[in-house]
């Protein structure tokens, strides 16, 4: 007996939380159809910029045109800066628009850089655009961009 | 994470541009990978290097997935004087491995 009252009272429960599951889904759908999602990239880029607006092409990111094989893609980035204590290059962000993740690497540089350039061998999942974000030590952003056309993606997709 | 490699020029002077080249065997896994049964092969990456100068910070990578398997890395340092380099490669759970190199400064 105590099983076959036991059994309703948990149906009712069951339902009530589907149907506010149901409620919440369809304004949860309706929200995500008003606008259309962000890309990552964009949201990264925010998230490094701030309010502030990167200067365009102060940076230099040496690519190939074509990369035959997106496993290993050879990227040089490089800014011209006196690198002394009060004028340098803080870092720079190397970001990937079309990859799974789209932040690759970030490269922090200091007085005794000398020279604010970093190479290193990225992995490409398809055609995409590679962007360069520097942060100056007085606050500001330079930005740099390249197209590299992928024949064999990386990222093992 | 073994068999680091740095390049070094031979000789510098104080006050020299020099270019310094890494390179190290690690597999990179990205974490976005499965193997034939369907699973997903965890993240596995070298996810940060480092460079000191006679106790001075030089250059410094944070590494993500995007960044190829045997990660490569060059950069540049004018040269304070006579020291020893640091080398830090930092893995995915925290294994370190550490190499030290003096320059040889004329």
């Amino acid at each position: 007996m105590t099983e076959a009252n036991a059994t309703p009272r948990l149906d009712r429960r069951q339902f009530a939380t589907g149907a506010a599951g149901l409620v919440l889904f369809a304004l949860s759908a309706g929200r995500v159809g008003a606008q259309v999602p962000e890309p990552a990239w964009q949201q990264l880029l925010k998230n490094l910029v701030g309010d502030s607006k990167p200067i365009e092409g102060k940076l230099t990111l040496e690519l190939p045109e074509i990369a035959e094989n997106g496993n290993t893609v050879p990227l040089t980035v490089s800014v011209e800066s006196p690198m002394t204590a009060n004028d340098y290059v803080k870092a720079i962000h190397v970001i990937a628009t079309e990859n799974p993740q789209p932040g690759v690497a970030t490269f922090r540089f200091g007085p005794l850089s000398g020279k604010a350039s970093a190479a290193t061998r990225m992995r490409l999942a398809r055609t995409q655009e590679v962007i360069g974000l520097a942060e100056l030590s007085d606050g500001k952003f330079l930005l740099g961009r390249r197209t590299v056309k992928v024949t064999i993606g990386g990222c093992g997709g | 994470m073994n068999k680091p490699r740095v390049k070094l020029p031979d000789a510098a002077k104080a006050g020299d541009l020099i270019e310094i080249k890494t390179l190290i065997s690690h597999v990179m896994e990205t974490g976005q990978r499965k193997d034939p049964d369907g699973k997903v092969i965890p993240r596995n990456i070298i996810n940060s290097f480092s460079a000191t100068f006679a106790g001075n910070e030089v250059f410094k990578a944070d590494l993500q997935p995007g960044i190829s398997a045997n990660p490569y890395l060059s950069f540049f340092m004018r040269v304070p004087g006579p020291g020893e380099f640091e080398f830090t490669w930092v893995e995915d759970g925290g294994n370190k491995l550490v190499e030290k190199i003096k320059l040889n400064v004329t």
